[in-house]
C-alpha cells in the first residue's frame, strides 16, 4: 500500500522555524511525538529491558528470588542437560509439526469444501470458528472431559457395543501428546479455514475458466492452479501457528496438566515450573530465552517481508 | 467444481455433490460435539453422568450445576462459587480494553499522519512485541509488581494487559489509518484545525469499524488469558480462567463433572456471545492478527 507522504511544508520536522519559533509552536511541532512517547516508552521498557532482564538472569545464580551475581552458562548448561528439557523439546516438536500440519491440512480440506457454492454457509462457517473463541483453558476442560478414560468416549463406545474399544490416551504417557494435538487442532482449524477461504475467494476466476476449457480435471485445476496460487496463506498460517504452538501453554495445563509425569511437558511449563515451583530461577530464564529465540527466528523474517511488502 | 465437463456426467456430479455436503456434516457435528457433550453434562446430575452415556440427552434437566459452580463450588479452601472470579475478570477486561484501544488509536494515528523521521522502527519494535513469547518477560514483571505492591490486585492485571496489547492495538489502527486520504487531513490542516481537533473530528468518526475489531480481539484476548492471570494473581484475586483450572484440577473430594462443566461454560459465554454478536468483525481481527492488514 503507498502511502502519500504529508506535504513537506506541513509536516513537524518541515516547519518553518526561522521566524520567533516560540514554545507554543514547538510544543505543538512535538506534540504528535509526546503523543506516541508514553506508548513507546512502556514497550521500550516493558518489553525490550525486560527481555534483557531475563537474559541477564540467565546467566546469573539465581534460585527463589533474583539474584544478580553472575553465574556465566551455568544455567544453559543445567538446561541442556535436563532430561525434562529434552522431553519438553521433543513434545514441542511432536506437538509442533502435527498441529501445523494438521491444522493447515484440515483448514484446506474444509474450505476447498465449503468454495463449492455450498447452500448453508453461513452455517457451517461459525460452526467451523467458534472453538476459537474459546479460552484455551475452556477447551482443555472440556476435552479433559470428552476423553476421559472412564466415563468418556471410550465408555461412550463401550455402550455403541464396541466393548473392545481402548482410548485412554489422556492417561498414556505415550500417547498423552497426542491428546493436545486434538485439541489444538480443534480450536485453531477452523481459523485457518477461514484464511483458505478468503484467499479462494481472492483468486482470479478468470484463470480456472481458461483451465477448464483446456479440459482440465477439478482436481488438477486444485492441484496445479490453485493451491500454488494460495503460497502466501499457507506461509501466514504457518507462521501463526507456529507462533501460537511455541507458546502454547494454557491448554496443556487444563488438559493434563504436563503429565502423566512429565509426558506433556513443553517449554512453556518447564519454564513456569523451574521458576516458580522449583526454585531455579536462572534455569527457568534460559529456557524463556531459548523459547524467544525460537519465535524470533520465525517472526523477525517474516515481518521484515511483510513490511516490505507493503511499501511497493 | 462449476461448469459441467464433458467427461463428467450428471450423475457423477450429483455423487459429488452429496458427497461434499456429507463430508461437510460430518466434520460440522464433530466441531460441535465437545460443545454439546459440555452443555448436556452440565445439565445432568452425578448419578446419570457416571451410569449413563455421555453422548445421550440428560432424562432430567436441571441447572443444579449450573447454581452450584456460580455460587458454592470450591476452588482452593473458599466455597463460595465462580460468580468473584467472574467479576474479577470483568472489573479487569474492562479497563484494559478501553485503555489499550484509545492509546493504540492515537499511536495509529501519529504513526501516520504525523509521521517522523525513524516511525517505521519504532512501528516494527511494537509489532514484534506482539509476537515475544510473555514468558520472557514474566520474571521482571512479577518482580516489578511485586515493589509496586501490584501482585494479586486486579489494578495490576489492568496494567499488564494495557502493556501487552499495545502492540496489536496499534498495529490495527495503523494499518487503518493507512488507507484514509491524506488530502482531507491537509485540508484541515489549512483550515487550521490542530492535531486533537482532526483525530475527534475527522478520524475518529470514521473509524467504527476498525474500534470494534480492535475492541472484539482484545477482549477476547484478555477474558482468555491464563499466563498472566496465574503468575500475577492468586487466591480471590484470581480471573476466571485461573478460577475455572483451579476448580477442574482440585483432587479433593468428589469429582463433579456436571459443575466442572458448567463452570467451563460460564468462562466460555462472554467470549461467545460477543462471537455470535459480532463474529464478522471478530474473524477480520484475528486476520488482522495475522498481521495481513
Amino acid at each position: 500500500m503507498t502511502t502519500i507522504e504529508p506535504v513537506p511544508a506541513l509536516t513537524p520536522e518541515g516547519t518553518p522555524q526561522r521566524q520567533g519559533r516560540t514554545f507554543a509552536d514547538g510544543l505543538r511541532n512535538a506534540l504528535p511525538k509526546i503523543v506516541l512517547a508514553p506508548s513507546f516508552a512502556v514497550i521500550l521498557v516493558f518489553v525490550y529491558g525486560f527481555i534483557l532482564w531475563t537474559v541477564y538472569l540467565s546467566f546469573t545464580t539465581s534460585r527463589i528470588l533474583p539474584v544478580y551475581k553472575w553465574g556465566g552458562f551455568d544455567a544453559y548448561y543445567r538446561l541442556w542437560s535436563q532430561p525434562n528439557w529434552y522431553v519438553a523439546m521433543q513434545n514441542l516438536a511432536i506437538f509442533g509439526i502435527l498441529y501445523i500440519g494438521i491444522c493447515i491440512a484440515l483448514g484446506l480440506f474444509i474450505a476447498i469444501l465449503m468454495d463449492q457454492r455450498i447452500r448453508a454457509e453461513g452455517v457451517l462457517r461459525p460452526i467451523f470458528l467458534y472453538p476459537m473463541a474459546l479460552s484455551f483453558v475452556v477447551t482443555g476442560t472440556a476435552w479433559k472431559w470428552f476423553l476421559n478414560p472412564g466415563l468418556g468416549l471410550e465408555h461412550t463406545m463401550h455402550n455403541l457395543g464396541w466393548t473392545s474399544f481402548k482410548f485412554d490416551w489422556l492417561v498414556n504417557p505415550n500417547m498423552a501428546i497426542y491428546t493436545v494435538v486434538i485439541a489444538g487442532v480443534w480450536q485453531a482449524s477452523g481459523f485457518v479455514m477461514a484464511m483458505f477461504l478468503a484467499g479462494l475467494r481472492g483468486i482470479d476466476g478468470e484463470i480456472v475458466k481458461a483451465a477448464q476449457i483446456d479440459g482440465a480435471s477439478n482436481i488438477a485445476i486444485y492441484r496445479r492452479i490453485i493451491i500454488p496460487l494460495l503460497r502466501p496463506i499457507f506461509l501466514s498460517a504457518f507462521i501463526v501457528l507456529a507462533h501460537m504452538a511455541i507458546k502454547s501453554y494454557d491448554l496443556v495445563i487444563a488438559l493434563t496438566g504436563g503429565g502423566p509425569g512429565n509426558a506433556t511437558e513443553l517449554p512453556s511449563t518447564f519454564m513456569y515450573s523451574y521458576t516458580f515451583n522449583r526454585n531455579q530461577m536462572n534455569v527457568g530464564s534460559a529456557s524463556a530465552v531459548m523459547m524467544l529465540m525460537g519465535i524470533t527466528a520465525i517472526i523477525v523474517p517474516y515481518l521484515y517481508s511483510e513490511l516490505r511488502e507493503r511499501k511497493q | 467444481m462449476s461448469a459441467a465437463n464433458e467427461t463428467v456426467s450428471a450423475g457423477q456430479a450429483r455423487t459429488a455433490r452429496y458427497f461434499i455436503y456429507a463430508a461437510l456434516i460430518v466434520l460440522a457435528l464433530v466441531y460441535l460435539l465437545p460443545l454439546y457433550v459440555m452443555l448436556t453434562t452440565s445439565l445432568k446430575s452425578l448419578d446419570e453422568i457416571r451410569g449413563g452415556d455421555m453422548l445421550a440427552l440428560p432424562k432430567d434437566p436441571s441447572i443444579a450445576a449450573w447454581v452450584k459452580a456460580w455460587g458454592e463450588a470450591c476452588i482452593g479452601v473458599s466455597c463460595v462459587g465462580i460468580k468473584g472470579y467472574f467479576w474479577n475478570s470483568i472489573k479487569m477486561v474492562v479497563p484494559a480494553v478501553i485503555i489499550s484501544t484509545l492509546l493504540g488509536a492515537l499511536n495509529g494515528y501519529v504513526l501516520t499522519k504525523w509521521r517522523f523521521p525513524g516511525h517505521k522502527i519504532v512501528f516494527g519494535m511494537m509489532l514484534f512485541a506482539c509476537f515475544i513469547p510473555f514468558q520472557a518477560v514474566l520474571i521482571p514483571m512479577a518482580r516489578l509488581l511485586g515493589l509496586m505492591g501490584l501482585s494479586n490486585s486486579t489494578t495490576g492485571l489492568v496494567m499488564v494487559h494495557v502493556i501487552y496489547g499495545l502492540g496489536f492495538t496499534t498495529l490495527f489502527f495503523r494499518n487503518y489509518y493507512e488507507a484514509f486520504p491524506d488530502e482531507l487531513i491537509k485540508a484541515a490542516m489549512i483550515d487550521g484545525a490542530g492535531f486533537f481537533r482532526i483525530f475527534w473530528r475527522i478520524l475518529l468518526p470514521t473509524s467504527g469499524p476498525i474500534i470494534v475489531v480492535t475492541i472484539i480481539y482484545q477482549f477476547t484476548n484478555i477474558w482468555n488469558d491464563f499466563l498472566f492471570g496465574v503468575s500475577f494473581s492468586g487466591g480471590a484475586s484470581s480471573p476466571m480462567t485461573v478460577a475455572l483450572n483451579n476448580l477442574v484440577s482440585s483432587s479433593t473430594g468428589v469429582k463433579e463433572y456436571n459443575v466442572d462443566m458448567a463452570a467451563a461454560i460460564f468462562a466460555a459465554l462472554p467470549t461467545l456471545f460477543v462471537y455470535i454478536v459480532a463474529g464478522r468483525y471478530f474473524v477480520r481481527g484475528l486476520m488482522a492478527g495475522a498481521v495481513k492488514g
